[in-house]
């Protein structure tokens, strides 16, 4: 793979600045049925918690215009059978390993990122500070500066390896948000996580989804993305991660002019399965028509207009 | 499974909003399998395909749909489905000779390789649940499985694949109207007198929750086959999953994208 792709997170470096967004990948498996996965930049496995969780009741999805609402409620075995059986078979493709870890308490939080980063071949942890389906956790720390600082420093204390930490879309500042995690010593960001969004179903005339309310995600949600991440690399030195509706190499290098160094893709892996390695091999004609040599030298480059 | 385009070669209504379309492989997503052994396609009954029904945004998800018949000396695939929202509608626009972006075969399909040739199979199935069945009754059929099909419909206008079943063996009829068999539902069309070893159903979930409670406590084994609303297909979201029982499966909930769609009846929590 050329160079031209090659990005850097601090001082970690990827061939190719794409990887999965947490929960749309699962932890891999089910995609090493299309191609190979070492193809990517990274690869971040789904929101891993203390104990096993069962997740929400169903329906947990429900479509919406260029988008889709969910609750799965972070379904994943516990952190000590991905440390078994999970990380041993990705590390295979020589890709680094980034771990999104969830809880619902500063402990838990702090005890998964603690064994998680213990692990030789996990090269970053994503503090998931914002899932919006988890009652009593997750989004508390995700919409309170504070406490998104004081968690942020916890984890810092204990984690072996650098902590990105993915915020909430659902703040009335995202600045502040940024700022209070970088405080508290996040070594960058990943932004965003989905947008609370619900649907009615008219004949029930409840809502569609049975937790109620889900997290939008998809090509609805990406100006929004956009504008957060533009908002927020203009008040932050760490690398930021762009998420958000991506289902090409062109909505790539949108990312990039408003800030970020590296993207994850989501919903578009359910559309197509093969979008990451069809967006990696795309990605050299965009920068070619752009007349730009290397991806990072985009990023941010929005701001100087 | 794998990604292909599948070249259409008849998409027609078949009765009041009940559409076939027949498929025919056309190629395996080559550019991006690059290198790698072009997997045989062989779908098996109760398998199902999840179908791009716009190359835009809108809908954005694939819709998940039934086989209803494969010949492999032709590798064409029909699918028979119900129009009933933006997604299916747009399916029963394309034409003769457009091409669909199809993932497939997806799921585990009716297990039937342990059945006896001397068994008696009931199939039961409800609207637009019945297509896979008659994919299934086929397969039986050639193993010289006897087979009994149960058909719920509305009523006789709503009604499709009667003399299909009919070339398979025994068929009884019932429409919530009179209008087509007898009036009521598919758990009507059941005497004392039925012995039957293995049942198979799809349709409705109140139709399957309460032919699951009839027989739960009985020597009768059986599969049901479920449709949930699905996000990736195959396995890797956990948006589509089920309640099973806790004594059989400990997390409590499986996949009907992957470890399904059809499960073993007494497993499910409906």
């Amino acid at each position: 793979m050329s160079s031209r792709l090659q990005v850097k997170l601090g001082d970690l470096t990827l061939k190719n600045p794409i990887m999965p967004a947490s929960g749309c990948f699962g932890f891999g498996r089910e995609y090493v049925n299309f191609y190979n996965l070492s193809k990517l930049g990274a690869i971040v496995v789904k929101g891993t918690t203390l104990e096993e969780r069962i997740g929400n009741p169903t329906p947990r999805i429900a479509e919406t215009p260029s988008g889709m609402i969910n609750s799965i409620g972070l379904q994943n075995p516990g952190v000590d059978v991905v440390i078994k059986e999970e990380i041993p078979w990705l590390s295979q493709f020589n890709i680094p390993i980034i771990v999104n870890v969830a809880g619902t308490m500063t402990e838990d939080y702090v005890e998964v990122a603690r064994r998680i980063s213990n692990v030789s071949e996990v090269s970053m942890i994503e503090l998931n500070i914002s899932c919006p389906n988890v009652k009593c956790g997750g989004i508390t720390f995700g919409t309170d500066p504070k406490t998104a600082h004081e968690l942020t420093k916890a984890v810092k204390e204990v984690s072996k390896v650098p902590v990105f930490v993915k915020l909430s879309p659902n703040v009335t500042d995202i600045v502040t948000m940024a700022e209070a995690v970088v405080e508290g010593g996040a070594d960058g960001l990943s932004m965003i996580n989905t947008l609370i969004g619900m649907r009615f179903d008219l004949k029930t005339r409840k809502p569609v989804l049975a937790n109620k309310l889900g997290g939008l995600s998809g090509p609805a949600i990406k100006p929004i993305a956009l504008r957060m991440i533009y908002e927020v690399y203009k008040h932050v030195s760490v690398p930021i991660i762009g998420i958000g509706g991506i289902t090409s190499a062109e909505d790539v290098a949108e990312f990039f002019l408003a800030g970020a160094s590296a993207v994850q893709v989501g919903t578009a892996n359910f559309v197509d399965p093969y979008i990451m390695p069809k967006i990696i091999q795309d990605l050299e004609r965009v920068l070619d028509e752009m007349g730009v040599n290397n991806i990072s030298e985009l990023t941010g480059e929005g701001w100087n207009y | 499974m794998e990604q292909y385009l599948m070249r259409v070669k008849e998409n027609k209504e078949i009765t009041d909003k009940i559409y076939k379309i027949t498929l025919k492989l056309k190629e395996i997503n080559r550019s991006l399998a690059q290198g790698r052994q072009n997997k045989l396609f062989s779908p098996r009954p109760g398998q199902f395909l999840y179908i791009r029904v716009s190359d835009v945004t809108e809908p954005l998800l694939r819709r998940p749909i039934s086989i209803y018949d494969y010949d492999p000396d032709t590798t064409q695939i029909t699918l028979v489905y119900r129009v009933q929202g933006e997604g299916t509608k747009r399916l029963s626009q394309f034409k003769v000779d457009d091409d669909l972006d199809v993932i497939g075969p997806l799921g585990n399909g009716f297990p039937y390789d342990q059945i006896a040739t001397n068994a008696h199979i009931v199939l039961i199935g409800g609207g637009i649940g019945i297509p896979p069945l008659y994919y299934l009754a086929k397969e039986l059929v050639e193993r010289g499985i006897k087979v009994t099909t149960l058909l719920g419909f509305q009523s006789k206008k709503d009604s499709f694949l009667i003399n299909e079943f009919l070339s398979l063996g025994e068929v009884r009829v019932s429409s919530m109207d009179g209008s087509i068999g007898i009036r009521g539902t598919v758990l009507d069309l059941i005497t004392d007198r039925d012995k039957w070893d293995t049942f198979y159903t799809c349709g409705p979930m109140t139709m399957m929750k309460a032919i699951q409670e009839k027989w739960l406590n009985t020597a009768i084994d059986g599969y049901i086959s479920l449709e949930e609303r699905m996000g990736c297909g195959i396995g890797a979201c956990y948006g589509c999953v089920v309640k099973v029982d806790k004594k059989i499966d400990k997390r409590g909930y499986k996949k009907v994208c992957f470890d399904g769609p059809v499960f073993y009846f007494r497993e499910v929590i409906l």
